[in-house]
């Protein structure tokens, strides 16, 4: 960790670096996952994402300079190894489903089946989830696969769907608002409230590879 | 089922269940969500003799019109609301702050926020509602919480499972005073902006706008120049952070905000001030001040002991 400083009153901001990388992600990782195991007292939520670590606390129990010290002072190094999960997860590319595929296309210079051939079946890392409630973000995309999110975001982007910007892909675990280039769309329960122990199916940490499917398997996915 | 029940004969625009939130899950992409303004939702609790968790109706804007069938039970509307008790043959002018009972065919109607947004509703008893994640509070993007995580609708039943054998009449004074001047420590990305562009976000007014809800405040106004990068690396949210996307218009974060993005932080509103903050109405002016960490806490133990002294004299 390269620095803590405050975020707001009632926030640890915990700096890992400017970078995005698996390395500096997966310290992120790792100190998010001890400081969970710890039970700090006063720490009501941990948000870890590519290169930072947001640590808030009730500010009636403790405070800035209080948790700050008890941070540095964590021996990270005794936390075991965590198991992370390997998570396959299909995808239709049907037309009806890859909303800006031709706007891919014209942006990276490739054909339907080049974009989609550096898209499938190769291991993407979860950096993390958030933003809404179990969307994964996925790397690192080829770098000859890196388009800039849409000009205009779209007010709804449906549930399932596929994106990719930057070095990134990510999956829309309920329709929302967005700006994420989408190429296909999966029929898997990416989110699930019910499960409230672990409604994610993906999670930070864990690997993903996405398997192409046609639409026929698509509408058949949820009926086996 | 329950013989106790609210008809609702108008939803209101934004009616939903609300308690003190949910904790630990922002790793996950929940936000916090919970009653907008903590204090008002304590005190409505307090003001029908409830445990002060226990779930509320918060209301924006313009509220419910609810028509109560049941055995009798109190009361309570918090904020800065007109509303109305419409009993047999009369009609009283509610007030904030005082408790009322309610008879088998008695109705509530919950006209609007005065210049302020939300209002709560309490009962002497406990309504009949799904917690998910240990609270009840609805988070209409995300669809979780109670009513399936989406907002009241007319025609529909608010069920009480339990009503409190003791309804006593209790009373207080308060005066939810109305605020241009919001706190603010600098955030982690300060010194993106210009010269100018920090300048201005002190010193100039900014004016709520129309597009606010439970996830966020948009604010309009001078324009905040960015120097650096309008994009940082997606990292964490909290409410009351300011972000200032490209357009130059600060958004703050609340209590229903996405976890994470990626615009840079201006400043984070003071734990103190939350609560007046997400009262200032759209179309009101709104200022912010700098002020230090240490200030910020010391301002906090001082409303903590503020509101504490209110619930301790109902």
């Amino acid at each position: 960790m390269k620095n803590i400083s405050n975020l707001g009153d009632a926030a640890l901001y915990c700096d890992f670096g400017i970078e995005v990388n698996k390395k500096i992600n997966s310290e992120v990782i790792k100190y998010f996952k001890a400081i969970k195991e710890k039970n700090i007292q006063g720490i009501n939520n941990l948000t870890p994402s590519y290169n930072k670590l947001i640590i808030s606390y009730d500010l009636r129990i403790t405070n800035f300079k209080e948790l700050k010290d008890k941070i540095e002072k964590l021996d990270i190094k005794k936390t075991e190894k965590v198991i992370n999960k390997k998570l396959e997860i299909p995808v239709c590319c049907d037309d009806s489903f890859s909303l800006d595929i031709e706007r891919v296309k014209k942006k990276l210079n490739l054909t339907r089946d080049q974009i989609l051939g550096n898209f499938f079946n190769k291991e993407y890392f979860c950096y993390m989830t958030g933003f809404i409630a179990g969307m994964p973000f996925l790397g690192d995309l080829d770098k000859n696969m890196r388009v800039q999110r849409l000009e205009t975001p779209r007010i709804k982007v449906p549930k399932g769907s596929v994106g990719i910007t930057e070095q990134f892909a990510d999956i829309y675990t309920f329709e929302s608002p967005g700006g994420w280039n989408i190429i296909g769309n999966t029929p898997l329960e990416v989110f699930d409230s019910s499960k409230e122990k672990d409604p994610n199916l993906i999670n930070s940490g864990d690997t993903v590879i996405f398997k192409q499917i046609t639409l026929e398997e698509y509408k058949n996915y949820n009926e086996q | 089922m329950s013989n106790n029940y609210f008809e609702i004969l108008r939803a209101g625009i934004n009616t939903t269940f609300q308690d003190k939130g949910r904790n630990n899950l922002y790793h996950i992409g929940i936000p916090f969500s919970g009653a907008m303004d903590n204090r008002n939702y304590l005190l409505a609790n307090k003001l029908v003799g409830n445990k002060l968790d226990l779930p509320v109706i918060e209301f924006a804007y313009q509220g419910p019109l609810l028509k109560y069938n049941g055995d009798k039970i109190n009361i309570a509307i918090t904020g800065d609301v007109i509303f109305e008790l419409k009993k047999k043959d009369n009609k009283i002018q509610g007030n904030c702050y005082e408790s009322y009972q309610l008879e088998n065919g008695d109705e509530i109607d919950i006209l609007s926020t005065n210049k302020s947004v939300y209002g709560y509703l309490s009962i002497s008893g406990e309504y009949n509602v799904k917690l998910q994640w240990g609270s009840c509070s609805i988070n209409t993007k995300a669809n979780i919480g109670s009513n399936n995580g989406k907002k009241f609708d007319n025609g529909q039943k608010i069920n009480i499972s339990k009503i409190n054998l003791n309804q006593e009449k209790k009373k207080t004074n308060y005066l939810n005073s109305k605020v241009e001047n919001i706190r603010v420590i600098k955030g982690t990305n300060f010194d993106y902006f210009s010269e100018d562009g920090k300048k201005i976000f002190f010193e100039k007014e900014f004016i709520v706008s129309k597009l606010s809800d439970r996830m966020g405040m948009r604010l309009e106004g001078p324009k905040i120049e960015n120097i650096v990068n309008t994009n940082i690396k997606s990292e964490g949210l909290l409410k009351g952070v300011i972000q200032v996307p490209t357009d130059g218009n600060p958004i703050i974060m609340l209590s229903d905000h996405g976890t994470i993005g990626g615009y840079p932080k201006i400043g984070v509103v003071i734990s103190a001030d939350y609560d007046r903050l997400v009262q200032i109405s759209p179309g009101s002016k709104i200022k912010f001040k700098e002020i230090e960490l240490s200030d910020a806490e010391t301002l906090f133990k001082l409303y903590e002991m503020e509101t504490q002294n209110l619930i301790s004299q109902i």
